[in-house]
């Protein structure tokens, strides 16, 4: 074991060394974002008896399935309003944090070629997993401690020093947690690209199965490594047992990543690299073809990704319908939401949700086309009579389809898993013409990406804020009441609640003219700029 | 006639002057080596004639056509090896060999199995498993199976072995035999020396020579050894003279291109024996250059 870890030290200073930009700002990030949060409660909520009723609301599944279980609705102080509103997102943003640097200093620097210079070094086998996971350890510790000495300094009402570290430990567990399970994964796939597919895939699993669970099923939640850190039941109970049992998986997770790490080659995954075809099929024979094939993966993924996520809101119809009906304060209060259209808010915030989701497999096509260009390979078709329209325009048309597949396959999933537990659960057709509306705001993303692509190309990676910022604007545009203007500025700022309400033909026609105009700006730059390579 | 002229091109990347008005001419059926060192500029020369960068000022022409403005009409003719190959790592070196020949829109299936055989290759296998001599050769294979009018070839041996390297020498010779052109870069001098009819050496952004390896050995010094039967007097004294090493019978010494007449006239007085001449390697030109710009 001591030689399989030689050089551990040294190897985590230069991690270090690389992130000492990065670490930083993501810590300071979290921690600025949870603390300003929290600040802000006190006016969002004031002490009363409207409090309550506000708790009450926040027992709709709609709800539940975003934000998770609502605990301590009966005394809801700030401190049970912060742990259910905010800690869930913050600990999938810290699982997100964790994912891409694992990832960065295992498969991706092994795929690059970086640890092969350091293994002719003297340097233990185990030293660069080790050296990843102690520096992430001590990440998600420092996080952890930051996070909870900043909200206990802010001493508001119910969020007592107990409780902070309970949820800067949830945050730190979390992060362990994902950490390990990304460098399980980066074991078993050969591409970086795989690694991270399947982590964020296990990510959004975990996420679901917690959904699904905290309105249906309490052993489902147990199951979801998210689900299970959120019965801590922070600022309320304080459960220990559930942040002990995910750092002991975590612990596991990693001593199983260890074994599998030495046990194979380097640059290898777990199982050996298959044969193929000999020759190419005849769909790849064009750059079309070419971009088809190369994202195939990505595409199949996602729909099915998509066809779960709506499923999985499918599959809870019939405890919504449920909570309808046992909710009586939901019927008096309310009575504008209360009924059937609770099932139609369902349904509605569900194809909000969808366009982000759908924008993500689109924007990784077209921004594909930079990866592309950075690995070195946009010149084998440029250098052959393609032309450049041709090379960006599969690569558009490849992530405007994908966007509209993504769309309708989510609403399919909602509706055929909503339709086997409730009767006539929704109109399909009325439902699949109102997510459509939404595509061509997707497509503005699309549009955003490749005139970073054709014009600006080292900003390519901006659109991803973008669309960070619009899941931020929209996730909590009501829940901090932010100004309405913040919700403007996302590409579906101003689309109505679908199917709730109608849209504007204009509205959509409009979405789809800007959206036309930026690829155009894209392909025309992209048509006149220098490619490196 | 010309098939690709390059007229006083300059490229700037931000403050860095990777090519400083440089200039080429290749004739059809000609094959023309492009040697420099590391760094020289050979790769960026190369995508200005792909069309890939565009030039900063100055002109380059392929087939009579623009490099940037008329790239695709160009491509349709040219087939490329890029120095650095970067593939697909999940498609295999068959697919990728398929798709790079559909591209031009040919299918020449008899040449490119009679390649992948020639250069030992193993279609079946990911790009990702591949060496970078494997890599090399599924551009190779890609580009000799294209039935072009030029082929570009950037450092296309930096990673083959010896073998493999007589394979590609067999494939440009083909290729020259039938008429067509060949603009070669290279760093390896014995390569270039072989293959081609003319060179340009670039340096530092800059053409400090180009001609045929005739023109540019005249220019150069040529090792002479000679045995005469009179003793020779010193020769220290004569003009052109270098690296002088004096026997009992003879001399060895290196003598400059435009000397040599004079000094084997002066020789002829003391009843040459023997006398053996050996044109300088490419590789003397080389240094030779460096060490008079240094
Ligand atoms: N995209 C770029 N940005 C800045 N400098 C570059 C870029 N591409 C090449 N250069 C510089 O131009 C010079 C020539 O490079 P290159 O053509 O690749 O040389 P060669 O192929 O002869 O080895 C080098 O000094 C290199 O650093
Ligand atoms: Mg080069």
């Amino acid at each position: 074991m001591r030689q399989l870890l030689v050089n551990t030290f040294p190897l985590a200073r230069l991690i270090l060394r690389r992130d000492r930009v990065q670490i930083p700002l993501w810590l300071l990030s979290l921690l600025l974002f949870t603390v300003a949060v929290a600040a802000a409660f006190p006016e969002l909520y004031p002490a009363g008896p409207e409090r309550q009723i506000i708790a009450q609301t926040f027992t709709n599944p709609a709800l539940i399935s975003m934000l998770g279980p609502a605990y301590g609705i009966h005394n809801y102080h700030l401190g049970a309003i912060m742990a259910h509103q905010m800690l869930l997102f913050t600990m999938v943003v810290v699982a997100i944090m964790n994912i891409l640097l694992a990832i960065k200093h295992t498969r991706r620097d092994e795929e690059r070629g970086r640890i092969e210079v350091i293994r002719s070094l003297p340097v233990g086998r185990l030293a660069n997993a080790a050296a990843t996971m102690l520096v992430l350890a001590c990440t998600n510790a420092v996080l952890g401690l930051l996070v909870s000495i900043g909200l206990g300094l802010l001493g508001l009402e119910g969020m007592d020093w107990t409780g902070s570290f309970f949820f800067g430990g949830a945050l730190a567990v979390t992060g362990l947690f994902f950490a390990a399970s990304t460098l399980f994964f980066a074991q078993l796939t050969e591409t970086s690209r795989t690694a991270m597919a399947y982590s964020f895939g296990f990510l959004g699993l975990s996420f679901l199965l917690r959904a699904v669970g905290d309105i249906s099923s309490e052993t489902l939640s147990l199951l979801s490594p998210l689900g299970l850190v959120l019965r801590a039941q922070v600022y309320v109970e304080n459960h220990f047992w559930p942040l002990g049992t995910a750092l002991l998986a975590a612990s596991l997770l990693t001593l199983l990543a260890f074994r599998l790490n030495t046990r194979r080659d380097l640059e290898a995954g777990l199982f050996p690299a298959k044969q193929g075809p000999s020759r190419a099929s005849r769909f790849l024979g064009g750059p079309l073809g070419l971009v088809l094939r190369l994202e195939r993966t990505t595409i199949i993924g996602w729909a099915v990704g998509m066809l779960v996520l709506g499923a999985s809101y499918g599959s809870v119809f019939a405890d919504v319908e449920d909570f309808v009906q046992s909710s009586e304060l939901y019927q008096q209060v309310l009575p504008d939401i209360a009924g059937a259209s609770i099932l139609g808010q369902f349904v509605a915030m569900l194809l909000s949700l969808l366009p982000m989701l759908a924008a993500v497999p689109a924007l990784l096509v077209i921004l594909k086309l930079r990866a592309e260009e950075k690995a070195g390979r946009t010149e084998h078709l440029l250098a052959r009579a393609v032309t450049r329209v041709q090379v960006m325009g599969s690569f558009l048309g490849t992530a405007l389809a994908t966007a509209v597949v993504m769309q309708l396959v989510g609403v399919l999933g909602l509706w055929a898993a909503a339709s086997a537990v409730v009767a006539d659960p929704f109109p399909l057709g009325h439902t699949l013409l109102s997510s459509l509306a939404y595509v061509p705001a997707v497509w503005i993303l699309v549009g955003l990406a490749a005139l970073c692509v054709g014009t600006a190309p080292k900003a390519a990676a901006l659109v991803w804020f973008y669309l960070g910022y619009t899941f931020f604007a929209d996730y909590f545009g009501s829940l901090l009441q932010l100004p309405a203007w913040m919700a403007r500025l996302t590409p579906w700022g101003h689309m109505p609640n679908v199917p709730l309400e109608a849209v504007s033909p204009w509205t959509v026609l409009a979405t789809l003219v800007l959206a036309v105009v930026l690829m155009t700006l894209g392909l025309v730059g992209y048509s006149k700029r220098d490619i490196y390579g | 006639m010309a098939v690709l002229r390059v007229n006083n091109v300059t490229k700037r990347f931000g403050h860095v002057t990777a090519l400083a008005g440089i200039n080429l001419e290749v004739n059809q059926g000609e094959v023309y080596g492009f040697i420099g060192p590391n760094g020289a500029g050979k790769t960026t020369t190369i995508r200005i004639l792909l069309g890939i960068l565009q030039a900063t000022s100055g002109s380059a022409q392929i087939f009579g056509l623009d490099a940037w403005r008329d790239a695709v009409e160009i491509h349709k003719r040219i087939a490329y090896v890029p120095g650095d190959v970067s593939l697909w790592p999940n498609l295999t070196g068959g697919e990728v060999i398929d798709f790079f020949v559909k591209l031009r829109g040919a299918n020449h299936k008899s040449r490119r199995d009679e390649l992948i055989e020639r250069f030992d290759l193993d279609p079946t296998k990911k790009c990702g498993t591949y060496s970078k001599g494997n890599r090399q050769k599924v551009a190779l294979v890609a580009a000799f199976a294209a039935d072009a009018d030029l082929y570009i070839l950037d450092e296309p041996t930096s990673g083959l072995d010896p073998l493999m390297e007589l394979v590609f020498q067999e494939c440009v010779q083909e290729v020259k035999a039938q008429g067509k052109s060949v603009f070669l870069s290279s760093h390896i001098l014995s390569e270039v020396e072989k293959l081609c009819d003319r060179v340009s050496i670039i340096r530092q952004g800059q053409i400090i020579e180009s001609g045929s390896l005739k023109e540019l050995r005249h220019l150069t010094r040529t090792r002479v050894r000679v045995e005469t039967a009179q003793p020779l007097p010193s020769l220290k004294e004569l003009p052109g003279i270098h690296d002088l090493e004096e026997f009992p019978s003879g001399a060895a010494f290196q003598v400059d291109g435009d000397k040599l007449g004079d000094v084997i006239g002066y020789l002829s007085q003391f009843q040459i024996l023997a006398l053996e001449s050996a044109p300088p390697t490419l590789e003397e030109l080389f240094m030779h250059h460096y060490k008079g710009a240094e």
